[in-house]
């Protein structure tokens, strides 16, 4: 793998990087330290920028409008735009655009009409439900929503938990149990709209984050026309494969991100805090707290950019993209807690953005699937063969 | 922690007020009918906390108002989710935050 960036990707990386320091930093500054949304007018303003460069919906594929980058150069990126308070789950606050649900990219014509498009341009949003209280990392067995067809109607019972952004969606999509004996080859993917009778958001569920929590759905006799099935019928297994794999891999770089940015003030801060009478700068327990934030941050890019690679080569990546999710979550949590702890009082303050990284860092050790369980596919993939 | 704020009414006024803690948090104010009139929050960048934003709230409303609040790390989704309830309750946010959202609140079926 060559890791020499091209100069295309070197201008990009450099341009993201100023708009995160010159634009997002100064509005942060005066914001509540948990917020997650811009004021809608500086949100505007930054899109029209975003746009200027080209990098409007980078995520989206240029067939729909996109910038159409690749899988590295969105991961080089990705590690940009999350060095802000804010940027690990909510990157530059969406300036850059949202890439909606990538799964309606393979939707038909009349999903795409009602749900893709309307997404793109912003005026509707989706959710994803997949995870209930039986679990989330097991689809294929934890998966205990049922849809029974009735006539040209579906009609969804059960329950949904960890889902965010489902209180605002306009719709969203639902995995349910079809088949209840044929395991991960028994569940369809719905398209349901959130004002459909049997809609219920029971509950917000409260985390560490502050802004952009879960929610917990029910479904009531919920009826869904055959027409708003994504893909097949026992077909929704795959979609919902499909999108953890590839989640992984900008997940991984947002973590990376912020570490990056973490021991960039790290390094900033040891250079002019004196103690006993010298810079923090000169004591080798710092030193050597820089030194393992470095390897830890170094290691995990590589195994992050080594599956975008692969991505990119059209390869089979479900190993790689779980190596970097491991690698970059815990790494990030590793240097954060350093960097905090260089800090001192300061680092634990709401003045300074690691309370908000700490906090926030430990919640991707178990989200888009917990680290556990990326170790279980990868000794899936070395030992062959699927086991318990 | 039950999703209403259900803590006795206070009356908002300065003795009262300057009791308080500077902690984070979220708080109701009501008029004398025990009529929810604004739900808002102490964040991080509040100097006084609960004490501080309620003492800014006095001093816009004027005495004749009651409070309550709630000491809360997660201010942000506690206050959008009282504002959900507020709404699903009376189908309309409070008076005082008609204008003060930047995004929709969203829904929570109650009961």
């Amino acid at each position: 793998m060559d890791l020499e960036l091209s100069d295309e990707q070197r201008m990009l990386v450099e341009q993201v990087r100023r708009f995160v320091r010159q634009e997002i930093d100064p509005l942060e500054a005066d914001m509540d330290p948990d917020a997650s949304e811009l004021a809608a007018e500086e949100h505007e303003r930054l899109v029209g920028m975003t746009t200027g460069m080209g990098l409007y919906q980078m995520d989206v594929p240029e067939e729909f409008g996109g910038a159409g980058l690749d899988v590295m150069t969105r991961t080089l990126l990705a590690m940009e735009m999350s060095q802000h308070r804010a940027g690990l789950y909510t990157p530059c606050y969406g300036t850059f655009g949202s890439m909606g649900l990538a799964q309606l990219y393979d939707a038909n014509d009349d999903q795409k009409e009602r749900y893709l498009y309307p997404t793109l341009r912003g005026e509707k949003r989706g959710f994803f439900g997949l995870t209930e209280p039986s679990g989330g990392s097991d689809p294929a067995r934890a998966i205990q929503t049922r849809a029974v067809q009735d006539g040209d109607d579906w009609v969804i019972n059960g329950q949904k938990i960890f889902i965010s952004g489902a209180d605002r969606a306009d719709f969203g999509l639902v995995f349910a149990r079809t088949s209840p004996d044929k395991g991960r080859a028994g569940v369809t993917c719905f398209i349901i709209d959130t004002d459909m009778p049997g809609f219920h958001v029971r509950r917000i569920v409260h985390t560490l984050r502050s802004t952009h929590y879960a929610t917990e759905l029910q479904f009531e006799d919920l009826r869904v026309p055959a027409e708003n099935i994504l893909g097949k019928v026992d077909g929704g297994f795959s979609i919902a494969n499909e999108r953890l794999t590839r989640n992984r891999i900008p997940y991984a770089a947002a973590c990376l991100g912020v570490a990056m940015r973490a021991q960039d003030m790290a390094i900033e801060y040891v250079k002019i805090r004196e103690t006993f009478g010298d810079l923090l700068a000169t004591r080798q327990t710092v030193q050597n707290m820089l030194i393992d934030n470095e390897m830890d941050i170094r290691t995990a890019r590589w195994l992050t950019l080594a599956a975008a690679h692969k991505a990119d080569q059209g390869e089979p990546f479900r190993t790689e993209a779980a190596m970097a999710k491991i690698a970059a979550t815990e790494a990030g949590g590793r240097v954060v807690d350093r960097a905090m702890q260089i800090h001192g009082g300061y680092g634990v303050t709401k003045e300074f953005p690691f309370e908000r990284w700490f906090r926030e860092m430990r919640i991707r050790r178990i989200g888009e699937g917990p680290n556990e369980v990326q170790r279980l596919i990868i000794a899936r993939d070395l030992i062959g063969g699927s086991f318990h | 922690m039950a999703i209403r704020l259900e803590k006795a009414w206070r009356p908002l006024t300065d003795e009262v007020v300057k009791g308080l803690a500077a902690q984070l948090g979220v708080y109701q104010i009501s008029n004398n009918k025990e009529e929810i009139v604004y739900i808002g929050y102490a964040g991080g960048r509040s100097l006084w906390g609960l004490r501080g934003a309620l003492q800014d709230k006095l001093a816009e409303l004027g005495e004749g108002y009651q409070f309550r609040i709630e000491v809360n790390q997660q201010y942000l989704s506690r206050w959008e989710e009282l504002l959900k309830v507020h709404k699903g309750d009376h189908d309309a946010l409070p008076p005082g935050n008609k204008d003060h959202r930047p995004r929709r609140v969203g829904q929570l079926s109650l009961g």
